[in-house]
């Protein structure tokens, strides 16, 4: 497990150990990866962090037309392994997480613990605000810190 | 009413008991509840889910049937479960002073006709 912000690592290790998930990353509401748990390849998480803030992005704007406030996750059932997208609120603005899980733990254990982690996040968050997001042209910058700092490379 | 009020119903007029619930086993979920407030109807749901499937495997495992009835007791209290057909089980949260053996007649009966 790898977290670019050190507050988050107690919170997600809490969660991995209770709901056996395979994968996991944090990132926020634009694609910036937090945390991240299972991925051997940064490529991997680039990827995986574009497409989820994607869904969430297009499932909140779903959402909106229909008159919901939000829809609070998005759930892929699959034979071998299952997907949970979710947003949520941190006092660091809106984040999304996404979680791979087999068929040793269910729905319901990671939906429950990923909800505790939420929680614990909210509480474990430092009190100063954060730094302004990066500008536009440092993104590429940012990112590829950001990756080296997760892989180590 | 549909076989799953009628479950609910039955178990949760047993003295003692502060709710029931019919989850989804293999994912944890909720298909329905009647719960008394301050019963975390999604945590009991989760965990109880997934020890009626650890439990069903472990018996496999041991060359065993499948458990009909489990009592998961506590210091205030206790989960009781009964696993039905189509992956269905019937949940009950009881405190301490619940009459458990009416609680497990109940359950073994209704469990048996949810679906």
């Amino acid at each position: 497990m790898k977290a670019l912000e050190p507050w988050v690592a107690a919170p997600l290790e809490t969660f991995l150990a209770e709901s056996a998930a395979r994968l996991a990353l944090i990132m926020t509401s634009s694609g910036q990866v937090v945390a991240q748990h299972g991925f051997g390849r940064s490529l991997d998480v680039m990827t995986a962090a574009a497409l989820g803030a994607g869904i969430v992005a297009s499932t909140e704007e779903l959402a909106r037309l229909m008159g919901a406030a939000r829809f609070e996750a998005l759930v892929h059932n699959g034979q071998r392994q299952s997907c949970l997208l979710a947003g949520f609120t941190t006092p660091r603005g809106r984040w999304i997480g996404l979680v791979v899980f087999g068929p040793e733990t269910s729905v319901g254990l990671v939906r429950l613990f990923f909800d505790q982690m939420v929680g614990q996040l909210a509480v474990a968050a430092p009190r100063e605000p954060a730094t302004a997001p990066p500008l536009a042209e440092h993104f590429e910058t940012e990112l590829n810190a950001s990756l080296k700092a997760l892989f180590g490379r | 009413m549909t076989a799953t009020q009628t479950a609910l119903d039955r178990v949760t007029r047993v003295p003692g008991v502060r709710g029931a619930l019919v989850v989804a086993a293999a994912d944890g979920l909720v298909v329905a509840d009647q719960l008394m407030d301050g019963v975390d109807g999604q945590a009991a749901a989760a965990l109880a889910g997934s020890l009626v499937g650890r439990l069903a495997r472990t018996a496999e495992s041991a060359g065993l049937r499948p458990p009909a009835f489990i009592q998961l007791r506590g210091a205030s209290g206790s989960v009781l479960a009964a696993p039905g057909p189509d992956d269905l089980v019937l949940v009950a949260v009881v405190g301490p002073e619940a009459n458990l053996g009416l609680a497990r007649l109940e359950m073994i009966g209704a469990a048996g006709r949810l679906a």
